[in-house]
């Protein structure tokens, strides 16, 4: 299939490595920032991602600003309204607020979610918190040495910890659960952030409501965050197929007298493209998925201490997405193999 | 007659005109038969190649190679035409630098689509023919002048072609390898039954072919002894 280009590769090693270990660089930093991305996109709004709602309703904001939780409130009477619509299987209030742990001489920093009990992430010990309790992440109780009927002070008030339930965070912090009185009475307030909806009642004059993932967007700095590591990998991608396109004419300008030759013996324009492609393809493929080895062994290394998620989908995309623009920026120089003038083989011809 | 061009005219753009290089030409080639082309640069001898191999298309007249008039052949049917009839000899053998010897002659065997073993074996044939088959895996940094272009040789024949169309095979060698290259080609001739067409420089060579024509001002004569000063 690519009878030129496999020798090509064999006899220019040096140059191919060269491009190769470009390629697999830029893949590691996408791979990296990918996992990176994941991973503080997680310590954001994992506590949202788990919350068994398809809705949310928060305060309606005033013209020109966005849903937040760290602004939206709403009156407890209107988890009852919202309940009462059309098309809403179930509605309960969720209250949102960051709080100071305090547990025997050290404090933590905390995120507060008041809610019904039934909306905890999935429970790994102990039972559901009554008022004055708690339930605590697995990380959180890790980190204190938390176990089920644990003391512990938020605000000044003594809680009682009964459940320790999965690992979520919300706006990078750990997350404590409450029953929605017990966070009420300790954020003195007797109404609630947002309304976690199963079913789409619409939004009211009051209330805009909008899907789970797009309550994402309600988490203080999570969208500032994920653009800027995103436009962050664009960035590397479209300085990738720059690369690969620059070393791609400058081979085929070196060799357009060994491509004139072979047109002149009768290779087609197709052939030539095919060949050049396929050398292409085989330097991006063995490049990235170096460059993607490389960043899941240091990804794995790093989620010891950063957040960072290492999975199939944040290596093997970023992995694939290398390979297909920097084969467009490939495609996009190779392409002039097929304007190659098969008389210049004939030196003296002109 | 397999190489057939009548009244063939070709010009190529020079600034504000245009330059003749081939003008009114004819010229017929029969199986067998080696004939040398000669004449000063730029007289239009490379030109006369380039149409009978179907690199460029002639302005008027016809050509006509193996029966098959190249008047009517697209893009497409050109390349098979070349890859199927015509062999090309190039001055500096421009060989593939990354291809070994045997590789040279393979690529024309993979493109043209041709069986891979019969390939190899034919090409270990016509390296052997050559007296290069103790070079086959050899790439072309690592051959003489000479050998690169008994290589070019060989590749040329790898298609079996009915036409060989050779442009200054010995420009880059000494007399003595030159004269090699050009017998070797008068035998390739013989016994392979092509047309062949030599292009070359060396007045020393024409002895060696059938018919001598000389090249001026893109017009093909008759050589004489007195064409060449």
């Amino acid at each position: 299939m690519v009878f030129i280009a496999w020798r090509d590769l064999r006899f220019a090693k040096g140059r191919f490595a060269l491009l190769g270990g470009v390629i697999a660089l830029m893949t590691l930093m996408v791979v990296l920032l990918t996992g990176l991305t994941a991973g503080l996109g997680a310590a954001s709004v994992s506590a949202v991602t788990a919350l068994p709602a398809d809705h949310l309703a928060f305060q309606r904001p005033a013209e020109g600003q966005d849903i937040a939780f760290a602004t939206s409130a709403l009156p407890a009477t209107a988890v009852a309204e919202l309940a009462g619509r059309p098309g809403v299987e179930s509605a309960h209030g969720l209250g949102v607020s960051t709080g100071r742990l305090d547990i025997g001489g050290g404090t933590a920093a905390v995120t507060l979610i008041g809610t019904d009990p039934s909306l905890y992430p999935e429970r790994e010990d102990g039972t559901s918190p009554g008022p004055g309790e708690a339930a605590v992440t697995a990380d959180l109780a890790e980190a204190h040495d938390l176990a089920p009927g644990a003391r512990l002070s938020l605000g000044g008030r003594n809680i009682t910890v009964t459940e320790i339930v999965a690992e979520t965070s919300f706006n990078h912090l750990p997350v404590v659960y409450l029953p929605l009185p017990t966070w009420q009475e300790t954020t003195r307030t007797d109404g609630v952030t947002a309304v976690a909806l199963t079913g789409d009642p619409g939004s009211t004059p009051q209330t805009l409501t909008v899907t789970r993932e797009d309550a994402y967007a309600a988490v203080g700095g999570y969208s500032s965050e994920q653009g800027s590591l995103t436009l962050m990998r664009g960035l590397l991608l479209g300085v990738s197929v720059l690369i690969v396109g620059a070393f791609f004419t400058v081979w085929t300008m070196q060799r357009s007298q060994d491509l004139a030759v072979v047109r002149a013996i009768g290779g087609s324009r197709g052939y030539l493209l095919r060949d050049a492609l396929g050398q292409a393809l085989a330097v991006l493929v063995i490049g990235s998925a170096t460059g993607g080895a490389a960043a899941a062994g240091l990804g794995a290394l790093a989620s010891r201490a950063v957040p960072f998620v290492l999975d199939a989908q944040t290596v093997g995309v970023p992995v694939a997405a290398m390979v297909a623009v920097g084969l467009l920026g490939a495609a996009a120089c190779v392409r002039r193999t097929t304007t190659v003038d098969p008389l210049t083989a004939l030196g003296a011809a002109r | 007659m397999t190489l057939t061009m009548t009244g063939v005219r070709l010009t190529y753009p020079d600034g504000d005109r245009r330059l003749t290089a081939l003008d009114d030409v004819d010229m017929t080639v029969g199986p067998g038969e080696l004939v040398a082309v000669t004449g000063p640069s730029g007289s239009g001898k490379s030109s006369l190649l380039a149409v009978a191999g179907t690199l460029v298309t002639a302005e008027a007249g016809t050509v006509t190679v193996d029966g098959v008039d190249v008047s009517s052949l697209g893009q497409k049917g050109r390349d098979r035409l070349r890859r199927e009839r015509v062999g090309f000899v190039f001055q500096q053998a421009n060989l593939l630098a990354s291809l070994t010897a045997l590789d040279q002659l393979l690529l024309v065997a993979h493109v043209t689509g041709a069986n891979r073993e019969t390939a190899r074996t034919r090409a270990c044939e016509l390296l052997d023919y050559v007296g290069l088959s103790a070079k086959s895996g050899k790439r072309p940094h690592e051959l003489s002048g000479g050998e690169r272009q008994r290589i070019a040789v060989a590749r040329a024949l790898m298609g079996s072609p009915a036409v060989l169309l050779v442009d200054e095979p010995t420009s880059a060698l000494d007399a003595e390898r030159g004269h090699a290259v050009v017998a070797l080609l008068r035998d390739i001739t013989r016994e392979r039954r092509t047309a062949t067409v030599l292009v070359t420089h060396d007045l020393r060579h024409l002895d060696l072919a059938d018919r001598a024509l000389a090249m001026r001002d893109g017009r093909l004569e008759q050589f004489a002894a007195t064409t060449a000063r």
